[in-house]
């Protein structure tokens, strides 16, 4: 088991024939994930790489049976890509793409709610359930098959948390990048309440930043709901306040949002928090072994 | 992106709210002449990016167009302190001189994104003219808030829902909504991420008016609004940061003495984070993009190291797609080409790091590699204090 994408996901990409669309869905496919079509529009009818093009999520979903979606299009276009794969009846949307103005995203989550569909970032590296489908970027030398969950606001960080895990002989159920803007699809409560019902995870690394508050609501969420251990790490310690950490979602406005505030909030309810970003792998080794 | 309160308020004037009379200027034997035509009673407002001017004395209230004109003499060129400056502050180099209105109350308005409920917030209180995070934390049922549909926006019954709860007179309801109305508006059609107006006004005369006025944009929006290129004040920006920006990096400029050169933004803030915990102090925040392409890390030096205070620097670089060699070969080169004086410790991780290691110790040049962040932060510190 694993959550959100196993080996029976089959994956439509929007923005194959771009760059990046074709780089990332060809190691994809190389890791195993069945890619089954790709959209760009104007570009339907040919065949991209052996994988056959069409001219709308709707087409590709119809003819080839997708399940889930994952989106390459440019930020002036990509809410309207995720707002195009939910009205095709994909169950998933992971949407790769940075940049997207806000407003855009605000109108994608009313538009989405309610409907039968998860949306997973955008500006994230995506979703990885290791031995089984990778849907992103991530790169998957990395991983390793095995009964941790990761949920971080990262790419790279997550990267790194997940290197030192497999380091550790630890290997991952699914890692969910949930990206690193204000207005995500997927949240850390999201994530988390899939966790829990996932019978192969054991444990959790979740990976925090500054800016928000989705750290304080998983813990108020957590304290009610999640019985798994879980690993914590915030970065952001030093950062100044009122500037925008590259994440457009990474900022401390008006002295909120701070690392300490979350970190203290996950100290209170009982998590492992790790001042150190090189400690997550032996944090979550000394908690498995009990 | 922030942008001056006049311009703020120009734009809000374009959508209906309404503003007092002003002009700005830069210099200060103008203001004799402006005060005058304004009607010789006039507020002198320090134009900075910064909150908290009042508290700094960069508002200043003028009773006549002899007195506006010192204290505009006083004002420019010197340098204001706020809570928001930083204890290098900001220099005044221009003033908005603005009628003088007989203030009954003031009132605060605000638009924010509400990242939980992901929809804009209207927030307004009677309790205007103080910080509004101060009155969050001391009174928090003082705001009223109301959240908005993005489908259909502001709706009018919202609208006299924060009117009537501010107090505010039957008489001016209609003004009011037609106000709050075209707030929302401007928020929307702007792409800003806050507009705020702090405070707002009810003259004696029964006017509702935007005596002060804030407005951010989304920086991911400012492509579907060339117009605010503009708007933007380059003298309110630190250098490095400019040059940077124009070379697609990210870069915010830090007190430290380390310098840091990290691909991902998480990352670079948690290998800050790693250096002040071995004891250092990093010099500044700089995301090179996921692909640590020999470009960026080529201008990337170049800009690290145009702070004087950088004493050594250090390359995290996490590879995801990109091939250590590659990444390798792209430092070494950047590091030649920029001439770099002070020691590197390099810490990589991906395909091929064996090649990359190897290179980078054959370089020739004082590099360092590192296993790992905290072994790179360890080694950093202490070259920085070497």
């Amino acid at each position: 088991m694993a959550i959100l994408i196993d080996q029976n996901t089959r994956v439509v990409v929007q923005g194959l024939t771009g760059r990046e669309g074709t780089y990332h869905a060809l190691q994809c496919r190389q890791y195993g994930t069945q890619v089954v079509a790709g959209v760009t529009p104007g570009k339907g009818g040919i065949i991209h790489e052996g994988i056959p093009v069409f001219n709308t999520v709707t087409e590709a979903v119809r003819d080839t049976g997708a399940t889930a979606s994952l989106i390459f299009v440019p930020p002036p276009f990509a809410a309207d890509a995720i707002l195009e794969a939910a009205d095709a009846g994909a169950a998933l949307v992971v949407c790769i793409t940075e940049g997207i103005p806000t407003l855009d995203m605000i109108r994608v989550a009313a538009y989405l709610k309610g409907r039968p569909v998860r949306l997973v970032g955008p500006n994230c590296p995506g979703v990885i359930s290791p031995g089984k489908c990778k849907l992103g970027i991530m790169p998957a030398r990395i991983h390793k098959e095995g009964p941790v969950g990761v949920i971080s606001r990262s790419g790279t960080l997550t990267y790194e948390a997940v290197g030192q895990l497999t380091r550790c002989e630890i290997g991952q159920s699914t890692c969910i990048g949930i990206g690193g803007d204000p207005v995500p699809g997927t949240t850390f409560v999201d994530a988390l309440a899939l966790f829990e019902q996932d019978p192969e995870t054991q444990a959790v690394v979740m990976i925090g930043e500054i800016g928000g508050s989705a750290e304080e609501e998983a813990v108020a969420w957590m304290q009610q709901h999640f019985t798994k251990p879980v690993v914590g790490f915030i970065a952001g310690q030093t950062a100044p306040p009122g500037r925008r950490m590259g994440h457009a979602g990474a900022i401390i406005a008006g002295g909120k949002g701070t690392a300490a505030e979350k970190m203290a909030a996950l100290r209170a309810a009982g998590i492992t928090v790790v001042e150190s970003p090189a400690e997550i792998g032996t944090a979550m080794k000394q908690i498995l072994r009990g | 992106m922030k942008i001056h309160e006049y311009q703020a308020k120009e734009i809000l004037k374009g959508f209906g709210v309404p503003v007092p009379r002003s002009r700005v200027t830069t210099q200060a034997a103008e203001v004799y002449d402006i005060a005058h035509e304004l009607g010789g009673t006039v507020v002198v407002k320090a134009q900075i990016h910064a909150g908290g001017r009042g508290k700094a004395g960069g508002v200043k209230l003028a009773r006549s167009p002899r007195e506006a004109q010192e204290i505009a003499t006083r004002l420019l060129g010197s340098r204001l302190f706020t809570h928001q400056t930083g204890p290098e502050g900001k220099q005044v180099q221009k003033l908005l001189i603005e009628e003088g209105l007989n203030i009954k109350k003031e009132y605060y308005l605000g638009i924010v994104v509400d990242r939980s409920r992901q929809q804009a917030v209207f927030m307004a209180s009677a309790e205007g003219g103080v910080e509004i995070e101060e009155v969050a934390a001391r009174n928090p049922a003082a705001i009223l808030k109301e959240h908005i549909d993005p489908r259909i926006g502001l709706s009018p019954f919202q609208a006299r829902k924060l009117a009537f709860g501010l107090g505010l007179p039957p008489a001016q309801l209609g003004q009011a909504v037609k106000i709050f109305t075209a707030l929302y508006n401007a928020f929307v059609a702007t792409d800003a991420s806050m507009v705020e107006i702090n405070p707002f006004l009810e003259t004696a005369e029964g006017n509702l008016i935007a005596l002060d006025a804030k407005v951010n944009f989304d920086d991911n929006a400012l492509y579907r609004h060339p117009e605010f290129k503009l708007l933007r004040d380059y003298s309110e920006e630190e250098p490095l940061e400019i040059e940077a920006s124009r070379f697609g990096l990210n870069y915010i400029k830090l007190d430290g003495n380390i310098g840091c050169m990290v691909n991902g933004a998480g990352l670079a803030m948690a290998t800050m984070d790693i250096i002040k915990l071995a004891g250092g102090n990093p010099a500044n925040f700089l995301d090179v993009g996921g692909g640590a392409s020999e470009e960026s890390v080529t201008n990337a030096f170049r800009i690290i190291l145009s702070d004087p205070h950088v004493q050594a620097i250090l390359v995290n670089i996490f590879g995801g797609i990109v091939r250590c060699d590659v990444i390798a070969r792209g430092i070494i080169n950047a590091a030649k080409a920029v001439g770099v004086r002070v020691p590197i410790v390099v810490r990589l991780e991906g395909t091929n790091v064996d090649e990359g290691r190897r290179l980078l110790q054959a370089s020739g040049l004082d590099i360092a590699l590192a296993d790992g962040m905290k072994d790179a932060a360890e080694k950093v510190v202490a070259k920085a204090r070497a």
